[in-house]
């Protein structure tokens, strides 16, 4: 039985916020390696499902949270659009809730905006059992707090996502790939400097051997930049960036060593970080394998003026994500606090404070 | 219930007197960064909105992050409550003062402190204008993006607030789009850094979080800024149409067809007139509506574009399609709407700027029923938007030396808001709630919608000191409200606790 299934949901958090039960929220599961281990009663989000409404022309479609991420771009497809910020699935069952409670974006990431960029509105099942609703289907608006923007990248810590609205775009008219032979070093100097000026990229990636550009947008335009660039056209772009880079199917990531995601400032130099590195977002993400210890990597993030986040493997009853200054993470106890006032959210799911 | 006596109502009583604060803030501030004469407060009784207008107790106008720590630890510890200011061009009363509370500028701190070409960020003081960091810039071959109208005087700090926009927000996003981090100093004194030098950051979003958040959270200290690369090209269209309702089709026309143009603008008939008479922007001044629509990218990108553009513009029934035919002229067609606001004003003593945004296919039916409103209260209605996001800017001509104009005003505008939400859109796009739209949270909003803001906000203000009163409506304030009509909540019938 699929469709609208608030009043159950409500009726399960009220009754979880009585007995101070802590419940684990799921969908798909496919990102439940993500962040520190779950802990709780499952609450179980997969029926709840639908897309509530889709006008092309609005650039804007809203769904409920179970909605099956691929029937959302399966819908956007058949008229010419998009989710822009490219979300990874990481497995078949991958939901929309999922995919915005992770807050994750893929190589599309530095020159369309990232999943919280997109998000317009939510409603949302408070720890108090309450259901609000924030922003809405309207590209701007600024009545109240950006609660909905907040609740993307939450891991679930803050309230249960009930529906969403996000911005769409329309599906580039022309996308071609490039491969050129390039160090990670040569790479970095020239990503950065494409990105300086007005030439359509829509990702530059490198592994330390070959770099792949993406270029998206008009015909014309992609062509000019074609020839300004060189190198050589991708066949099959589409198992390049979807598979490899997208779903971390790429040779890169089956190698040894925990997983580390470190998002950097985008000219940070290729030898700061010791271990083999593959290079997305333009140079303003970094995936390294490593078993360096995790303060190291914390440590040398934070100094670049940057973050890491232990992405697979390692201690997961650790700290997986960067450690926050005392003063912030007690902002985010109050925060926490002020959705989830018994914390029976995805307690620890964050961070154990939270 | 006139507007001034309904905000003092919403100022504390102090625990400590003019002198001792004064004598306190002398300690650490030269005595010209403290204002208390009459004359010297005036410049800051009101903002944009100058229909509310309220002397503060104290200004002081901080040349340092340090000072600013110090004014806020000093009001913390005495209970003083502190609206921040950047240059006062906001339009919702965001900056209005308090009786009882000190205004804190921050207009003195207005360097530009890194330009980083390389990775494409500017680091800059609060009180930096919007349209400083462009210039600045420019040479790099780089621009900063929002460009709301007030781009010459607003400052960055006042655009983190409001979250702004402008013309070219449709295809490059708003402020929150556009900023990578800020350092904030808190309620208490505290100095926290919100946001990173890297696309994202560790935990909550609290950028998010703080942009728009109309100076209720903390004090915007520093800003970075991103920073994109100037088009190769830039070439405007306008299209003239006898209906506004064709106009507004065009623009679901123009997105359909796969194309996000730079800026997609539309103006109606007083607001052209007003336009053309105040910049002589070359505008046809019998149309009903135009459209102005621009495109950037490359040189073949744009003359893609451009073709497409006429065509569906021609298509869509416009009885006249206008290419710049070069860049000043581009520039004059700009000219003209982004002096709408001033234009229109010219027409009449006093006029008052609304800011509801609405899913674009409903524009036809949110026009007329404007007009309906319009004819009712006899006050004639300018309208300009930023089409291509729905956001509507409906001006109110009137004249406030009229006995009670300003109050039907105030009420016609009250309707058109509600009437946006109605729709499905809501009561601000841009210009924040301030204190102007706070009864009309209490319709967009249901109660524990409202609370559940109130417990953000005492996540980060425990006491009420930053910018009480504004933005978040009371509850007490919501319950007067909806007793005195029917303000019933649109979303009052859905499941619920
Ligand atoms: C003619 C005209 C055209 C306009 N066009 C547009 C437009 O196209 N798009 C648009 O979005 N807006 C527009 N505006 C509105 C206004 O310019 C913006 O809201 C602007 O961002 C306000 O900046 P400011 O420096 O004047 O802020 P102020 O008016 O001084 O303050 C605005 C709010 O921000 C808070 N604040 C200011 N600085 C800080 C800080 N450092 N830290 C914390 N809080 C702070 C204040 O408390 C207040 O709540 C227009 C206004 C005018 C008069």
């Amino acid at each position: 039985m699929n469709g609208d299934q608030t009043k159950l949901l409500q009726e399960q958090v009220v009754s979880a916020a009585a007995e101070q039960q802590t419940l684990d929220i799921q969908a798909g599961n496919t990102k439940r390696f993500l962040g520190r281990s779950p802990q709780g009663e499952p609450l179980d989000l997969t029926t709840h499902q639908g897309i509530l409404s889709y006008e092309p022309k609005e650039l804007v479609i809203t769904a409920r949270s179970g909605t099956p991420l691929h029937e959302i771009e399966a819908a956007l497809a058949e008229k010419g659009q998009m989710l822009p910020f490219d979300p990874p699935h990481f497995g078949a069952h991958a939901t929309l809730g999922g995919t915005i409670a992770a807050g994750l974006s893929g190589p599309r990431r530095p020159y369309t905006g990232s999943a919280r960029d997109f998000v317009l509105g939510t409603r949302v099942l408070n720890g108090r059992g309450e259901i609000l609703r924030f922003g809405g289907e309207v590209m701007k608006n600024v009545a109240g707090y950006d609660v909905s923007r907040l609740m993307t990248g939450a891991m679930g810590t803050l309230g249960v996502i009930l529906d969403i609205s996000l911005k769409v775009l329309p599906i580039p008219a022309s996308e071609i790939t490039l491969a050129i032979t390039s160090s990670a070093e040569n790479a970095l100097k020239q990503f950065n400097a494409w990105s300086g000026k007005p030439i359509p990229l829509s990702a530059a990636v490198c592994d330390g051997e070959r770099a792949y550009i993406r270029l998206s947008g008009a015909t014309t335009s992609v062509e000019a930049a074609r020839h300004a660039i060189g190198g050589d056209m991708v066949d099959n772009s589409n198992t390049f960036w979807r598979k490899k880079m997208l779903e971390h199917q790429h040779a890169f990531f089956q190698g040894s060593g925990d997983l580390w995601r470190i998002s950097v400032p985008s000219s940070t130099p290729s030898d700061s970080f010791p271990d083999k590195c593959l290079i997305d977002w333009g140079g303003a993400l970094r995936w390294i394998r490593t078993d360096l210890q995790p303060q190291v990597l914390f440590q040398t993030a934070g100094e670049l003026g940057g973050h890491a986040t232990l992405f697979r493997g390692g201690d997961r009853q650790g700290q997986v994500f960067q450690p926050l200054p005392k003063t912030t993470m007690d902002l985010h106890q109050r925060l926490k606090l002020a959705f989830d006032p018994q914390r029976i959210f995805n307690p620890g799911r964050m961070y154990a404070e939270l | 219930m006139s507007l001034h006596s309904q905000q003092q109502t919403d100022s504390a009583q102090l625990k400590v007197d003019k002198t001792t604060l004064l004598s306190a803030f002398g300690k650490f501030l030269p005595s010209e960064a403290i204002l208390f004469e009459n004359e010297d407060l005036h410049p800051y009784e009101c903002d944009g909105l100058s229909a509310y207008r309220q002397l503060p107790l104290i200004v002081v106008l901080p040349r340092t992050v340090d000072e600013v720590q110090q004014i806020m630890r000093l009001c913390h510890e005495h209970d003083v409550p502190v609206v921040a200011r950047g240059t006062g061009t906001g339009l919702s009363g965001g900056a209005l003062p308090l009786a009882k509370g000190v205004v804190l500028s921050l207009a003195r701190l207005k360097s530009i402190l890194e330009i980083d070409p390389v990775n494409r960020t500017a680091r800059v003081q609060p009180g930096v204008r919007n349209l400083a960091i462009s210039d600045a810039v420019k040479p790099d071959g780089l621009y900063y993006a929002p460009d709301p109208s007030s781009q010459i005087a607003c400052t960055i700090g006042g655009n983190i607030a409001e979250n702004s926009g402008g013309v070219h927000c449709l295809k490059y996003g708003l402020t929150v789009h556009n900023t990578l981090k800020l350092k904030v100093v808190t309620v208490e004194g505290e100095l926290i850094t919100i946001g990173s030098d890297a696309l994202d950051s560790p935990g909550y979003d609290l950028l998010a979080l703080m942009i728009g958040s109309e100076g209720m959270l903390g004090v915007v200290v520093e800003v970075t800024v991103k920073l994109l690369p100037l088009p190769e090209r830039a070439q405007v269209v306008l299209a003239a149409f006898d209906d506004v309702e064709k106009a507004g089709t065009a623009v679901g026309e123009i997105i359909a067809a796969g194309i996000i143009p730079a800026g997609l603008e539309m103006m109606d008939g007083p607001a052209i007139q007003a336009a053309e008479d105040f910049v002589h922007a070359g505008y046809p001044t019998d149309a009903a509506a135009i459209l102005l629509c621009e495109v950037d990218g490359s040189n073949q990108e744009v003359s893609e574009h451009i073709l497409a553009v006429r065509e569906l513009l021609q298509a869509s029934g416009a009885t006249e399609v206008r290419t710049a035919n070069d860049e000043a002229e581009r520039l004059r067609f700009w000219q003209g709407r982004k002096s709408a606001f001033p234009a229109v004003g010219r027409l009449s003593p006093d006029y008052y700027c609304m800011d509801g945004t609405i899913p674009r296919h409903r524009l036809p039916e949110v026009l007329k029923k404007t007009a309906e409103l319009s004819r009712t209260y006899n006050l004639p209605v300018a309208n300009v938007f930023h089409a291509g996001d729905g956001n509507m800017h409906p001006l109110i001509l009137y004249n406030a030396n009229n006995p009670g104009e300003l109050e039907r005003t105030e009420e016609l505008g009250g309707k058109i808001l509600e009437l946006c939400v109605s729709v499905g859109g809501t009561i601000t796009g841009e210009h924040g709630v301030g204190i102007e739209k706070i009864n009309q949270m209490c319709f967009q909003f249901k109660p524990e919608e409202l609370e559940q803001f109130r417990a953000v906000k005492r996540a980060f203000d425990p006491d009420e000191l930053l910018n009480p009163g504004k933005g978040i409506p009371t509850p007490k304030r919501c319950s007067e409200y909806r007793a005195l009509g029917s303000h019933q909540h649109p979303h009052d019938d859905e499941a619920s606790s």
